[in-house]
């Protein structure tokens, strides 16, 4: 059984496009581009190709793109280098709905001795604005703050942050991770210091990781030891995935305006065909701002690992901000800093799409999903009377 | 993923004893819907032989919480109130043949579900959780239940009480009192050490300083980024170079001195210990 794929916020499919790319250099041409011979040489040339191809799908100059292995390490490295070059500032601001590649970064910091600011949201994800520039100070070396959040979709307002910070010299890096592909994402537009993107998941393989860095930005490198990307991150390239992640960008830049307009549809018929059949359900996050291909959806009452196991059945993948699917006993992070109640937390699933989902696959949810909604909601003892329950 | 069994999957993809039962006996209700999972268990017994004729339940939890719910009520038909109260939150979770480490909080509340519908028969208060007695905030989780199921299933360390009560996992914040409470508990029976052996013969002797020197002191160092190699013991002296971080480290005198105490204290009072150069 083919599944249906429906996580794609967690990962993507490597393109064939992309994979057929890529092959060549994990068979034959597996030198080492910082070879003096011909052999390793060559690909130098290559990677400068893949290099001009992502700064293409951001409006970028190829310089200012480092490659990495992953969206994680840049994250660390675009807010490690901010804070290494301003060695005075101890105060770095953040939002309280980032992914753990920043979050749990920031925590790091501040048990370091950093004074962190995470910026609040209200019941829609939407960034409290006022509360973040009144914690602009002159001890704030960098401001880190998501383009899309990855469990609700919703989009933050970048241009307008980025804007305010240039204009009072503050460091800006934002994690567009999430936004990268989905997005158009104009750089020479966009006043950012810092950007973050993640290979896989704009359908090409794991392991690659981009960070922007606008020229003239002052730069600190994390990662130490050869002269590789220009001394700004050292370690053998990877080769193949960067070619891969070239590939991807391309086609991204190809595909945006496709996918902005038919991934929302699909999108949206999934979520009105489950908001009218399965009763007590609702959407998570700011639906006017938001990634075409995500939706969070919770149904109250019931558990979201239980419904996604149910869903495995069927084939169909989906993920779930419940405490069971965490990894912790706390449920999502997000959610309750959205003060989403606790019902609905638990209850909560995220479907999110890319370019190879079909409009059958979305009906085929729509078919299954409200027998598993029902036949859980008679295991469960909520919900009967219509218990409400207080948030938090 | 969880690595869930099969029959852990095939309970929870068709669980038994699903709903409740009108007329029960007992009803016993347990969990919250803001922690994450509740339970409610309906039995109804036999008058002649006070047997357990039927049990159902409603759950509203994860697979895991389903199967154990389904599997109590299995489990637990045919018999007295007093021997279902001999099924402990292991046997639930082996009749699944097994749950993985940080699901069995599925089957403690399984076991709960069972004492506090027989404590409703029985007319018995559940106890309540007394002011200042509730250590887990975040999880409502009592200093009681935390010593309870600490002691029924042998556990030591917070991770374990975390995997089974869901205390500590939260905030946090409870982390201390939990490693306190267990301190309090275990330290009424203390690890017994073993005796030092009074005579020691010179491969003994070096045996056993090997062993030290592997499993509790180059573990301590390690974590600091630094290490020990043994170079040579001779009599009572014992020659190690310091490796990795503790290499210039100014603390290295304190480290070699530390290494010696332990040995004396472990080995033999005479012990020398000196860096080697």
């Amino acid at each position: 059984m083919n599944p249906i794929y429906l996580d794609n916020n967690a990962t993507t499919r490597v393109a064939p496009e992309v994979l057929d790319e890529m092959l060549p250099y994990l068979r034959d041409l597996y030198g080492n581009p910082s070879s003096m011979h011909t052999f390793g040489g060559q690909l130098y040339r290559k990677i400068e190709g893949a290099r001009e191809k992502v700064a293409g799908l951001l409006n970028a100059d190829p310089e200012e793109i480092i490659f990495m292995s992953c969206g994680t390490e840049s994250d660390n490295t675009a807010i490690m280098s901010a804070i290494g070059s301003l060695p005075r500032r101890k105060h770095v601001i953040t939002t309280r709905v980032e992914h753990p590649a920043v979050l749990n970064f920031c925590r790091h910091l501040a048990r370091k001795g950093y004074r962190v600011t995470f910026v609040p949201v209200n019941n829609l994800g939407q960034l409290d604005m006022d509360f973040l520039f009144k914690s602009v100070d002159d001890d704030t070396a960098v401001v880190s703050i998501m383009y899309a959040n990855n469990e609700t979709g919703v989009i933050f307002p970048i241009a307008e942050i980025a804007e305010k910070l240039k204009e009072r010299g503050v460091l800006f890096h934002t994690d567009a991770v999430q936004a990268g592909g989905k997005l158009p994402l104009d750089l020479k537009e966009l006043p950012v210091d810092m950007l973050s993107l993640s290979g896989h998941k704009l359908h090409a393989p794991k392991g690659i990781g981009v960070l922007y860095v606008r020229r003239g930005t002052r730069f600190s490198p994390y990662v130490i030891g050869g002269h590789q990307e220009g001394g700004r991150r050292a370690g053998t390239e990877n080769v193949a995935s960067i070619i891969g992640l070239g590939k991807a960008c391309e086609l991204a830049a190809q595909f945006l305006h496709k996918e902005a307009t038919d991934l929302k549809v699909l999108c949206d018929r999934l979520e009105n065909a489950l908001l009218k059949c399965c009763p007590d359900a609702r959407i998570n996050g700011d639906i006017e701002n938001r990634l075409p291909n995500t939706t969070n959806m919770s149904f109250e009452y019931i558990e979201g690992e239980a419904i996604l196991l149910r869903l495995n059945e069927f084939g169909i993948c989906a993920s779930s901000g419940s405490a069971c699917t965490s990894g912790s006993l706390e449920p999502s992070h997000v959610l309750r800093a959205m003060g989403i109640p606790y019902t609905a937390v638990h209850g909560s699933i995220r479907f999110s799409l890319s370019r190879y989902n079909t409009q059958q696959e979305i009906d085929k949810v729509i078919e299954v999903m409200p027998g598993v909604i029902r036949e859980l909601r008679e295991y469960s003892p909520f919900g009967r009377e219509k218990i409400v329950c207080p948030p938090q | 993923m969880w690595e869930y069994t099969d029959k852990v999957k095939e309970t929870f993809l068709k669980p038994k004893n699903v709903g409740e039962i009108s007329d029960a006996d007992a009803v016993g209700e347990v969990g919250s819907i803001i922690c994450g999972d509740a339970l409610k268990l309906f039995l109804k017994l036999d008058k002649e032989t006070g047997k357990i004729i039927d049990a159902k339940f409603q759950t509203f939890g994860c697979a895991s919480a389903i199967a154990s719910s389904s599997a109590l009520t299995e489990m637990v038909k045919g018999k007295t109130l007093d021997e279902a109260l001999k099924i402990s939150n292991q046997d639930i979770a082996d009749f699944l043949g097994g749950l993985p480490e940080q699901k069995m909080h599925c089957s403690v509340m399984g076991r709960e579900a069972l004492e506090a519908a027989i404590a409703n028969y029985r007319g018995e208060k559940i106890p309540q959780k007394e002011e200042g007695k509730l250590v887990c905030k975040c999880f409502d989780v009592s200093e009681e239940k935390i010593r309870k199921v600490a002691v029924e299933n042998h556990l030591t360390t917070v991770d374990e009480i975390t995997n089974f009560t869901k205390a500590g996992g939260g905030c946090g914040e409870c982390i201390p009192q939990i490693e306190l409470i267990l301190r309090d508990l275990w330290s009424l029976k203390p690890p017994e050490k073993p005796p030092k052996p009074k005579k020691l013969t010179n491969l003994h002797k070096i045996a056993l300083i090997q062993e030290i020197i592997e499993n509790e002191i180059r573990p301590g160092l390690q974590a600091d980024n630094g290490d020990v190699e043994l170079i040579d013991i001779e009599g009572s002296k014992v020659t190690l170079a310091l490796r990795g971080m503790c290499t210039g480290c100014m603390m290295s005198d304190i480290t070699i001195k530390g290494i010696q105490a332990k040995l004396r204290e472990m080995v033999s009072e005479d012990i020398v210990v000196e860096a080697y150069q």
